[in-house]
């Protein structure tokens, strides 16, 4: 049984972890400063990618026969698709109602 | 019959009930029920009377209100000498003023509602003085105050009434608050409101010294406002606003002297406590002479007489205060017929002429001459000449404070004299020399119905002679019945002399200032000690202290508590709404509608939360 080669580039736990946190932080950037609600669900979706490759990483650093790691990925897809098709239904609502969807501008639940 | 003597007082009462439920649509008829109440009541009185003479004894309690662990609060009524004395002086003065009120009160507006109060007003006397335990005493010791107030208003239209009624309401409740407080201080620490039971308690010992002390000074009060001693007397000269024979019934002869019953019936417990006996005495005497000063000046025939009945009911009290209580009982009978005498006949003057006032009457014996003759009598008496029943229990009295108290004796002999000038002056300014009011060929038509005339004739008969039932020459005998066992006599010719020489000089002065229309005497010595005249004439500026202390002093503290209500209490439960307002109003501005501003602030959170739990660690 032929030994598999070393990876050129290996790809360590910290890569993945590096990558996820900038993702997190570019769609937490995005959905705290972007006025159009499309773009904020999008960076939302972003923010929930950045979780789901740092779970993958530690899940791949762990190595173990538990699968929780990736389980909980397939979850997080599952849910982002039901939040992207409730969020898109919720912005074409209130685009109906309040003919726009910046989110600064859709503020009458206030104190 | 003295074991149904619980049926007195209900006689006059049921009287009141029927005239309220409708028998006052009929002037004559309330009269006549009224009428007809006090008559039984004075029959029965003096059935009991008779029967106690021959040393009937009774007291009965029953239970009233049912307490926690078997006992009760009491109802209850008692005849003994002291009780018989009382009911008839209260019975037959009520009913003599009652018929004496047909010719008085002919005609006024409110007749049926002036016999209801007169017949209620007898009736809770006799059940005051036939109660054998304080708490029953109590209730109707409120009813005599409550119809006091009802009659001395009873022509409430006039706004001095009006006040004159509110202010001794008022100022006898001052003096039974201290009363009610006494009560329940006794019962506190001897479980019972029984006088015979309290009374056998303290002769055996069972009641500490300084429980008798305090309990029988509290009781005292009571008796210091029901009886217009100082420095509770302010109502009574206010009182005369009421009608006279109201006057005469209440304030001369029967509820101001309930003070003095009280006194003698509690003296058994008093006797123990030479504090308590010493406050007595000394507020007694002290009365006695401060209330006859005022009557000195007092222009108004009936304020005379009031401070007459405030001074007298002073040596009555004094009496009790040196342990002459039967000395105090036998002053108070006599008294109760001479001064409703003097009192009917002031009524009989005051209804011819139509004024108070001495100095717009003069030379009425000519008109009046029964109503001349018969408060004459009562004034001797009064006075206390011999051999008029005033003589003999003014000096068993004197003889009393002598064995007992040189400075008090000194004073009750001053008021001795001061006591036959100033009834003298009201007698010589008003009977005698020529008449100085107004319209003076109204007093020819004017004539006295008989049923004011009788009266006056009939009490000149007490007047006369119920002052021998105490006398030597009967072996005191009023003594004897009152204390149940025979007694020593008390006369003492020189104090006798002594006290019948100033009445006499009294008398005299007063003729030589006033007699036969002489005013000017009287008006000299009023300029020239005008500092004292405008004193006694101002009582003393006591009732305009009083006024200040309740119109100032009260008010102020009032205001004050009023002011401290509105900026603490009410400041802090406003001050708790505020603060709860105002933090809503500042964190409102947090819900500012603008989502991305939670999502940054939940961030936030949690960035805190993890650099905590991080730095935790």
């Amino acid at each position: 049984m032929p030994t598999a080669a070393p990876p050129i580039y290996p790809i360590a736990l910290q890569h993945g972890l590096v990558l996820g946190a900038a993702l997190f932080a570019i769609g937490m950037a995005g959905a705290l400063t972007k006025r159009n609600a499309i773009t904020v669900l999008m960076c939302v979706e972003l923010m929930l990618n950045g979780v789901i490759v740092t779970f993958v990483s530690f899940a791949r650093h762990a190595a173990s026969t538990d699968l929780a790691g990736q389980v909980f990925s397939i979850f997080i897809m599952t849910v982002a698709a039901a939040e992207a098709a409730v969020g898109l239904a919720i912005v074409i609502a209130v685009h109906r109602v309040r003919n726009t969807v910046q989110v600064d501008e859709v503020q009458s639940m206030q104190g | 019959m003295a074991q149904i003597a619980w049926i007195i007082p209900l006689l006059p009462f049921a009287a009141f009930v029927a005239i309220g439920l409708g028998a006052r649509r009929s002037a004559q008829l309330s009269a006549g029920l009224t009428i007809l109440g006090v008559t039984g009541a004075l029959v029965l009185s003096v059935l009991v009377f008779v029967e106690t003479l021959s040393g009937t004894r009774v007291d009965q309690s029953y239970p009233w209100i049912p307490l926690p662990g078997g006992s009760a609060f009491p109802v209850g009524f008692q005849v003994d000498p002291l009780t018989v004395i009382m009911l008839v002086v209260a019975s037959s003065v009520s009913f003599l003023v009652q018929i004496y009120s047909t010719g008085y009160m002919h005609g006024d507006k409110g007749y049926a509602r002036y016999y209801a109060n007169m017949a209620l007003f007898t009736a809770s006397m006799l059940g005051l003085v036939l109660a054998n335990n304080l708490l029953t005493i109590y209730i109707f010791w409120e009813l005599v105050g409550l119809c006091s107030y009802l009659l001395i208003g009873h022509w409430h239209e006039r706004p001095e009434a009006a006040a004159a009624a509110k202010k001794a309401f008022l100022v006898t409740r001052f003096g039974d608050f201290g009363f009610l407080v006494g009560i329940l201080f006794l019962y506190a620490h001897t479980g019972t409101f029984e006088f015979s039971a309290l009374i056998h308690l303290a002769e055996s010992g069972g009641i500490p010294d300084s429980v008798m002390t305090v309990g029988m000074l509290l009781v005292f009060c009571g008796a210091v406002g029901k009886s217009a001693q100082f420095p509770l007397h302010v109502w009574l000269p206010d009182a005369m606003e009421g009608p006279t024979p109201v006057s005469a019934l209440i304030h001369a002869a029967t509820m101001v002297a309930a003070g003095v019953y009280l006194m003698a019936r509690t003296s058994p417990i008093l006797e123990h406590s030479a504090l308590a006996m010493a406050v007595v005495a000394t507020i007694g005497g002290f009365t006695a002479i401060f209330a006859a000063t005022m009557g000195l000046v007092t222009p108004d025939i009936k304020r005379v007489l009031a401070y007459s009945t405030v001074s007298q009911l002073g040596y009555m009290m004094l009496a009790i205060g040196v342990g002459a209580t039967s000395a105090g009982m036998f002053h108070l009978f006599n008294h109760a017929f001479f001064k409703a005498l003097l009192f009917l006949g002031a009524g009989s003057v005051i209804h011819l002429v139509n004024t108070n006032d001495i100095f717009a009457m003069g030379g009425l014996q000519r008109w009046r001459p029964i109503t001349y003759l018969t408060m004459l009598f009562a004034s001797l008496s009064l006075a206390g000449i011999p051999p008029f029943s005033g003589f003999w229990s003014k000096d068993e009295i004197l003889v009393a404070t002598a064995n007992h108290d040189t400075g008090l004796y000194l004073v009750a002999m001053v008021t001795v004299f001061l006591t036959a000038f100033y009834m003298f002056r009201v007698i010589f300014v008003t009977f005698t020399g020529s008449y100085r009011g107004p319209h003076p060929e109204h007093l020819e038509e004017h004539h006295e119905p008989p049923a004011m005339t009788i009266p006056l004739l009939i009490l000149v008969v007490p007047t006369i002679i119920s002052g021998l039932w105490g006398s030597p020459w009967l072996g005191n005998a009023f003594a004897v019945f009152l204390e149940g066992h025979p007694v020593e006599t008390v006369f003492r010719p020189d104090v006798a002399v002594v006290s019948t020489l100033l009445a006499v000089a009294g008398i005299g002065i007063a003729w030589q200032m006033y007699g036969n229309g002489r005013l000017t005497a009287g008006a000299q010595m009023t300029a020239r000690f005008a500092p004292i005249y405008r004193l006694l004439m101002d009582r003393y500026h006591l009732d305009h202290l009083y006024g200040w202390l309740a119109g100032q002093v009260m008010v102020g503290i009032g205001w004050l508590a009023s002011r401290f209500d509105h900026a603490v209490i009410d400041g802090i439960v406003n001050g708790i709404g505020h603060v709860a307002v105002a933090a809503g109003r500042g964190l409102r501005q947090v819900q500012s509608g603008q989502v991305q501003t939670y999502a940054l602030l939940l961030f936030v959170g949690v960035l805190t939360l993890a650099l905590v739990a991080a730095v935790w660690r």
